[in-house]
């Protein structure tokens, strides 16, 4: 293992992956309001650019963001854990230019009206293999550079490695529709697209938390976290819930009910277990270390803050009678926002800025201020866009009891939909500042000369 | 190697759970005839070419512009009549695909047959 700041050859190629998924994001924020627009006016956009293409677009955008900016951080940190340069650091760069060139293909084919229509991987189903393909340098550099010795290994390499293994079989699980022995049985399809997606958002958990719990070592520096009986009761409840939680998603598709119970108390375990390491962690870390790193430190609290929240939640949610009702409604929407963004990109924004930090400590110094300010901003307003999709998830509950046509329900919901559109915009500016700044933290020139 | 230990026990119940549920756990209670099973596959390829997913739900699948539909067929205030018509001219959020005829018979089929599955969404209803 050698320090964060020693530099290495792929270092520009995992910075320029870093970039790419930042502005992954940015576009998925742009997406995602004008998506949120077509809720307000059904009209807008309605014949050229309608929801059918705006939210797989958006959903595609955020989606790769997170698996993107976990690779890039990946690439940065293989190096420093292995304690030698990456076996194959041409293959970062090409990993960078397949994943822009895929990237920019899907865009288009969303665009253009070209779909596969299945949910979360809407894009024509050649893409899948070429996803695949696609991740193979970080599968070669990751396992060749660092030669995990599992038994010793920290928790963080235990969860890389489930994440990178069970994203190929995931993955390779979602497509199984192409067979008609999983195609011709709705039932079966469903439960299997349902098993392979809530396995899959499983695989990107293991990525995110590996990464988390690796910054939270650096910044810490206690090497004992990562090593702790308590870090690995939480991974192999963490792949547990990877394997078997997705039962909770098929409450409504014909499966028994013991399974879904059980995904049930393993995914608040998780949580549960999750949130008490980081509220240990933040404990043992001296005022003086919480100064210098507070950017990322305060991004992990924020983490922290909404695992709490999405716990409530997810438990509401998951009690059999009250899912019969939440469930096909924006609560569950609620849910996935509170984890994608919450979560996931506190997570990885503190990946992002402990590596601004370390590569161009003055540079990052002067945006510094702003980060922290904005980075309230953005959780204020995540808060309000959280509650205004729960209040119209509420809202629809009661119109369904009533009975009202689909029409009616939306106008009621109409307040909320305002709220939600009016939060999400200032959440998508917030994001969209935090982004900007992360990318020049990594692509101005005179950040450079610093490094120099 | 108590943590490998460990990890391969849960990895190689996820093969059995996997295999348990493209099996057994996930048998076919519906009997469709030949002709209905190529207007059912017909529909759902327009589904999914159309990208229907986005905007409306199957058993939980989907987004929320749209209704759900996986019981729409059968449901008293819609129902297959009320599908056709916004299958020919689209409605207030729904752009019109200006699918033929054929096609909105073959979308039908496949909503019908996904109906006709739903004993346990019935059931709670």
């Amino acid at each position: 293992m050698t320090a964060l700041t020693t530099q290495y050859a792929t270092d520009k190629a995992a910075k320029a992956i870093l970039i790419l998924s930042m502005s992954y994001l940015l576009l998925g924020l742009l997406l995602g309001i004008t998506g949120s627009l077509q809720y307000l006016y059904p009209e807008f956009l309605k014949e050229d650019l309608s929801f059918q293409k705006t939210r797989p677009l958006h959903v595609y955008l955020a989606i790769t963001w997170i698996f993107t900016a976990a690779q890039g951080g990946l690439y940065y940190y293989i190096p420093r854990v292995a304690g030698r340069p990456c076996v194959w650091k041409q293959g970062v760069v090409i990993h960078f230019f397949m994943q822009l060139t895929l990237s920019v293909c899907i865009v288009i084919c969303f665009f253009s009206g070209y779909f596969g229509g299945r949910e979360y991987l809407e894009f024509p189903p050649l893409f899948g293999l070429l996803i695949l393909i696609s991740w193979l340098p970080l599968v070669i550099n990751f396992f060749f550079t660092i030669r995990p010795k599992f038994g010793k290994a920290p928790v963080y390499i235990w969860s890389w490695s489930t994440g990178i293994l069970f994203f190929f079989i995931t993955l390779s699980e979602s497509y199984l529709w192409l067979i008609d022995y999983f195609s011709s049985n709705i039932v079966r399809d469903i439960t299997v697209q349902w098993k392979a997606l809530g396995s899959m958002v499983g695989s990107w958990n293991m990525l995110v938390y590996g990464t988390a719990m690796y910054v939270m070592e650096k910044i810490s520096g206690d090497t004992k976290i990562a090593q702790s009986k308590e870090a690995f009761f939480f991974y192999f409840l963490g792949l547990t819930n990877l394997m078997f939680n997705w039962g909770h998603h098929t409450y409504i598709v014909p499966a028994a009910p013991w399974v879904k119970m059980v995904a049930y108390i393993i995914s608040m375990t998780e949580l549960i277990i999750f949130g008490h390491i980081i509220w240990k962690w933040r404990k043992s870390v001296s005022a003086a270390v919480k100064n210098f790193q507070l950017a990322s430190y305060r991004f992990l609290s924020f983490a922290d803050g909404w695992i709490f929240l999405n716990i409530t939640l997810a438990l509401i949610m998951s009690v059999p009678a009250w899912n019969f009702y939440t469930h096909g409604t924006h609560i569950t929407v609620a849910h996935a926002m509170g984890t994608t963004i919450g979560i996931n990109t506190m997570l990885l924004l503190a990946s992002i800025y402990l590596i601004a930090k370390t590569e161009i400590p003055l540079q990052f110094q002067k945006h510094k201020k702003k980060i922290l300010a904005v980075s309230i901003i953005a959780n204020i307003s995540l808060l309000l866009f959280w509650i205004s999709l729960i209040a119209s998830g509420l809202v629809k509950i009661s119109g369904n009891l009533k009975n009202l046509p689909f029409a009616q329900i939306m106008l009621n919901t109409k307040i909320w939909f305002q709220i939600f559109a009016a939060s999400g915009f200032l959440l998508a500016m917030a994001l969209m500042f935090l982004l900007f700044a992360g990318i020049s933290c990594f692509s101005n020139r005179r950040n450079q000369l610093e490094r120099n | 190697m108590k943590k490998q230990l460990i990890f391969i026990l849960l990895f190689i119940t996820y093969i059995i759970y996997s295999i348990i549920i493209y099996t057994k756990g996930t048998e076919e209670k519906v009997v469709v005839n030949a002709a209905d099973y190529t207007s059912i596959q017909k529909g759902k390829t327009l589904f999914q070419q159309h990208n229907c997913i986005s905007c409306h739900q199957l058993y939980g699948l989907g987004g929320y512009l749209g209704p759900e539909l996986t019981t729409a067929y059968s449901d008293t205030n819609r129902g297959e009549n009320y599908m056709r018509a916004f299958l020919k001219a689209g409605g207030a959020r729904m752009p019109n695909f200006h699918f033929t005829e054929k096609e909105i018979d073959n979308i039908i089929s496949y909503l019908k047959y996904v109906d006709a599955t739903a004993i346990t969404y019935k059931a709670k209803e």
